[in-house]
């Protein structure tokens, strides 16, 4: 099967600025895939790319087998981005920005039920007849999304689609989402919630300074790292010198110590009893993808 | 061709939302200039024989606001979804960079026309004003509002700010319009600055607009449409060139 993204060997420069240096990445179609990375990684450039908004200074980019330069028609009609900021014609409704919006990619009147059905679904129904303008920052949000979807793309892009948005939101926006995958959309998503990302994606890809330094099953990339952390508070301003070595992180009293096997527990509170300093809390936790992704981008 | 029609009928739905700024307040301008100048000159001027000052005056006041409203409509367009960032939505789409040019094109010619028509229909109250060859005058103000509308999409591709915009149209447009011929005829002007006026295209289509009414203007109507037309042309190669290399647009 075509897969839903190729890319190969992906570069782009800004001036004496690297941006991307060498991605090589494919996603298969269906797939509820998620780009991580710190600020300044590429995630947006290469989102871009994909999108025709950038070109790229190497490399090939392909949609659903369709090139995004030279066959550029087709790549976008494929392609449904949702940018990260939240950008709105201030002189229309909602439902009139969606009617456009499919109108550009040469949809007429029949495309019309789709676009009530995403609005629907989104809960934008009461605010259709509003103007973009007169809507609240989570409203425009919704509205973003709907923008990105009003051409029924078989491939959706989410730039950091839960920035700034409240809980309940959230929760509706990523059941929407997934339900938009299980009818078969290919979802890429870049997100700062590493739990989402974990909770809602089969598959990472890590970015780091240009290049993809991880790129694994959620599953797999959750294994790396073996053990638990175990999270204490203590009544103490420095630690054993012994311990030092364990300490994962640290933040006001709370210190949480990586144990690659459960057992080291009791090595850590006995050095912590021979150091005299009390121990007033202690959790013992999961590693999460997050673990991973310091980990990652630590190396 | 949906694509293109839907973003030609959204920029022309964009004017007309707001046409009380887009159409009307420009009606108004024309119409004060036209009271004013009309009043205090109309004694004094005689431009041609057996045409009256106030008379000489429509048709440039139509094609200068024929001409800066075209203008207006792409440029304004185009910096305003710059600035807000919503540009993105279109350039997000399979549009070509020839039915982006055309949609943002036409539009423009559309608002110049009603506006250009707008004045005249407001100063046939005051003066009748003769129509001597219907075609040339509709040729003129096709293309002359595809002329300015035309540089208001260079013009709104190159700014960044709004600040750009103005100077553009401060800068460019309105020296450029004022003139060009619309309150006097060239002739009345001393030789060197009636061989500069030679330079501005907007004299030529001012002129060969106006021949289009009454029969005569300062120079032949052909030049004119030759030079208005070669203009077009020119500045629509240069627009389309900057489209397709996604100049400012896509990095």
């Amino acid at each position: 099967m075509t897969p839903a993204i190729q890319i190969d060997q992906v570069h782009k420069s800004f001036g004496a600025f690297e941006a991307l240096r060498g991605i090589d990445l494919t996603i298969a179609q269906g797939e509820f895939f998620a780009l991580l990375g710190p600020n300044g990684a590429g995630k947006s450039t290469l989102i871009n790319l994909l999108a025709g908004l950038l070109r790229p200074t190497s490399g090939k980019l392909s949609v659903m087998g369709h090139d995004v330069v030279n066959d550029y028609q087709s790549a976008r009609r494929l392609l449904g981005v949702v940018p990260q900021e939240l950008v709105f014609d201030p002189f229309f409704n909602v439902r009139e920005m969606l009617r456009f919006q499919a109108g550009y990619f040469g949809l007429g009147k029949e495309n019309d039920a789709w676009v009530d059905e995403v609005i629907e679904s989104l809960g934008l129904t009461d605010k259709a007849y509003t103007n973009m303008r007169r809507l609240s920052g989570g409203m425009k949000r919704r509205a973003l999304i709907a923008q990105a979807l009003a051409h029924k793309p078989p491939v959706v892009v989410l730039d950091e689609p839960t920035a700034g948005v409240d809980v309940e939101l959230r929760q509706m926006l990523w059941e929407f989402i997934k339900r938009l995958n299980r009818e078969g959309h290919t979802i890429i998503l870049t997100t700062h919630y590493l739990e989402e990302a974990e909770t809602l994606c089969s598959r990472v890809a890590m970015l780091k300074q240009g290049k993809v330094v991880a790129l694994d099953s959620t599953h797999n990339l959750l294994n790396r790292i073996p053990g638990k952390n175990l999270r204490l508070r203590l009544a103490a301003t420095s630690l054993p010198a012994s311990l030092t070595p364990l300490l994962r992180s640290q933040d006001e009293g709370h210190y949480t110590f990586a144990l690659p096997e459960v057992a080291q527990i009791e090595f850590v509170l006995s050095e912590l009893r021979n150091a005299d300093i009390k121990v007033e809390d202690m959790e013992l936790i999961e590693v999460d993808l997050e673990d991973v992704f310091m980990e990652i981008v630590r190396q | 061709m949906t694509g293109m029609w839907t973003l030609f009928k959204k920029e022309i739905l964009r004017f007309w939302k707001v046409s009380f700024q887009t159409v009307a307040a420009p009606v108004i301008t024309a119409l004060l200039y036209l009271l004013i100048f009309s009043h205090v000159l109309a004694s004094h001027v005689q431009v041609y024989e057996g045409v009256t000052y106030t008379a000489f005056l429509i048709p440039g006041l139509m094609m200068m606001s024929l001409l800066q409203n075209a203008f207006a409509n792409s440029s304004s367009s185009l910096i305003q979804s710059k600035v807000m960032g919503n540009i993105v939505f279109l350039l997000l789409t399979p549009l070509s960079y020839r039915q982006f040019f055309l949609a943002f094109l036409l539009a423009a010619i559309i608002r110049g026309l009603v506006v250009g028509a707008s004045v005249w229909l407001v100063a046939l109250f005051f003066v009748d004003l003769p129509v001597a060859q219907p075609l040339l005058i509709l040729t003129f103000a096709v293309l002359g509002g595809g002329l300015l509308g035309t540089l208001g999409i260079i013009a709104g591709i190159w700014a960044e700010k709004f600040d750009q915009m103005a100077a553009f149209q401060n800068f460019i447009i309105m020296p450029l319009s004022f003139l060009s011929g619309v309150f006097y005829s060239i002739h009345s002007l001393p030789p060197f600055w009636q061989k500069v006026s030679h330079l501005n295209p907007f004299f030529y289509m001012i002129d060969g607009f106006r021949h289009g009414f009454f029969g005569q203007g300062d120079i032949a109507p052909e030049i004119s449409l030759t030079v208005v037309g070669v203009s077009f042309l020119a500045l629509s190669w240069i627009t389309l060139r900057l489209l397709k290399s996604g100049y400012k647009l896509r990095g």
